[in-house]
């Protein structure tokens, strides 16, 4: 069995792979925001409020990529 | 080996009894589709068909006017709880969002169409959790688009008040870039501005909402049908979805409140944006 076959075997519900590969990155970024924002409190704990505003904009943001994913599997393609 | 024969009608029985118990009554698990956010229209008015979701938008609508309206009917020097939490969340708007990232000037000026979108995001968000209602207001494309389009709209008024017509050459041909790059830069801030900002704040909002709902309805409709169509064994397997379910349901109050802030706090960054002065 070639790659070919293979390839039209595959059916289903496809989409919810391409959403797995969609969330990789935003998860990454989201893990990484956070993380420094913690970073930060913990060096200046006085602007925790500040970075606190700011954390949320990054990940509504970075997260907004993900649900982008998630949208895309809901496009007819024909 | 006299007992095989018998032996085996019964396990095919068993089996026969298996699958037409998980056959009966529909009794094979269905899973949520996005057929929940299309469902069937109960009445018209004026043409306009009406649905489930429609009644409930309606609903919590309804529901945030009263609250505003009994919260602040008759204002008390020393608030009552009712009071103190409406003033709480009035107050939160206004000091944790609009004066914090517009100034006091500018905050007030877009204090009144912040704390709309606020409050109507929360209201419609909070019914997905609402038992009997288990929908939010905000899952079906309308609401997310027209509170995308009102911020929209708002955050280019807000800069052509400010700026003029600099506003558009502002935010499409930023300080300091380089004139061979300017062209890329021009089009990559016409589409990340104008084009993704509104599409982003509707899908963020719309997605959080939809899949809030999906998982929500995944696990009780499997906690469903382990407990009443699979019956024996299979009971054992209900309770953690049941587990899961009602740990999604207290993520869900938190995935309500933090899109209401989220889309509230975006928009005041978006007319920030507008009105910052170019250096």
């Amino acid at each position: 069995m070639d790659a070919t076959t293979v390839l039209a075997d595959i059916n289903g519900h496809i989409a919810t792979i391409g959403y797995g590969l969609a969330a990789i990155g935003p998860a990454i970024g989201v893990g990484i925001v956070v993380g420094k924002t913690i970073e930060g409190v913990a060096r200046q704990p006085e602007l925790a409020g500040r970075l606190q505003v700011l954390m949320w904009i990054g990940i509504a943001f970075t997260e907004a990529l993900a649900f982008v994913g998630i949208a895309v599997g809901f496009i007819p393609f024909s | 080996m006299t007992g095989a024969p018998k032996l085996e009608p019964a396990l095919f029985n068993l089996a026969a009894t298996l699958t037409t118990r998980l056959a009966a009554d529909g009794g094979e698990f269905h899973g949520p589709s996005m057929d929940e956010f299309f469902p069937e229209i109960l009445f018209s008015v004026l043409g306009i068909p009406v649905h489930r979701i429609h009644l409930v938008q309606f609903l919590s609508v309804i529901a945030v006017v009263l609250v505003l309206w009994l919260g602040t009917r008759r204002m008390r020097v020393v608030p009552g709880r009712f009071q103190s939490l409406v003033e709480m969340g009035l107050g939160f708007v206004r000091n944790g969002i609009a004066h914090d990232l517009l100034g006091r000037k500018d905050g007030d000026r877009f204090l009144p169409i912040l704390t709309t979108i606020f409050f109507m995001v929360l209201f419609m968000n909070i019914t997905g959790i609402i038992p009997f209602l288990n929908i939010a207001g905000t899952s079906i494309a309308a609401v997310p688009l027209l509170l995308a389009v009102v911020s929209y709209v708002t955050f280019i008024y807000a800069g052509i008040r400010r700026h003029g017509f600099r506003f558009f050459k502002n935010s499409l041909m930023p300080q300091g870039v380089p004139g061979f790059a300017l062209p890329i830069v021009a089009v990559i801030e016409l589409v990340s501005t104008f084009v993704l900002r509104p599409v982003t704040l509707m899908l963020r909002l719309l997605m959080n909402m939809v899949v809030g709902h999906m998982l929500l309805v995944l696990c009780f409709a499997a906690t469903q049908f382990f407990f009443f169509t699979a019956g024996g064994g299979w009971i054992a397997l209900g309770v953690p979805t049941l587990a899961f379910g009602g740990a999604f349901t207290v993520f869900e109050i938190l995935v309500a409140v933090l899109q209401a802030y989220v889309f509230t706090i975006l928009t005041a960054v978006y007319i920030q944006l507008a009105v910052a002065e170019e250096h």
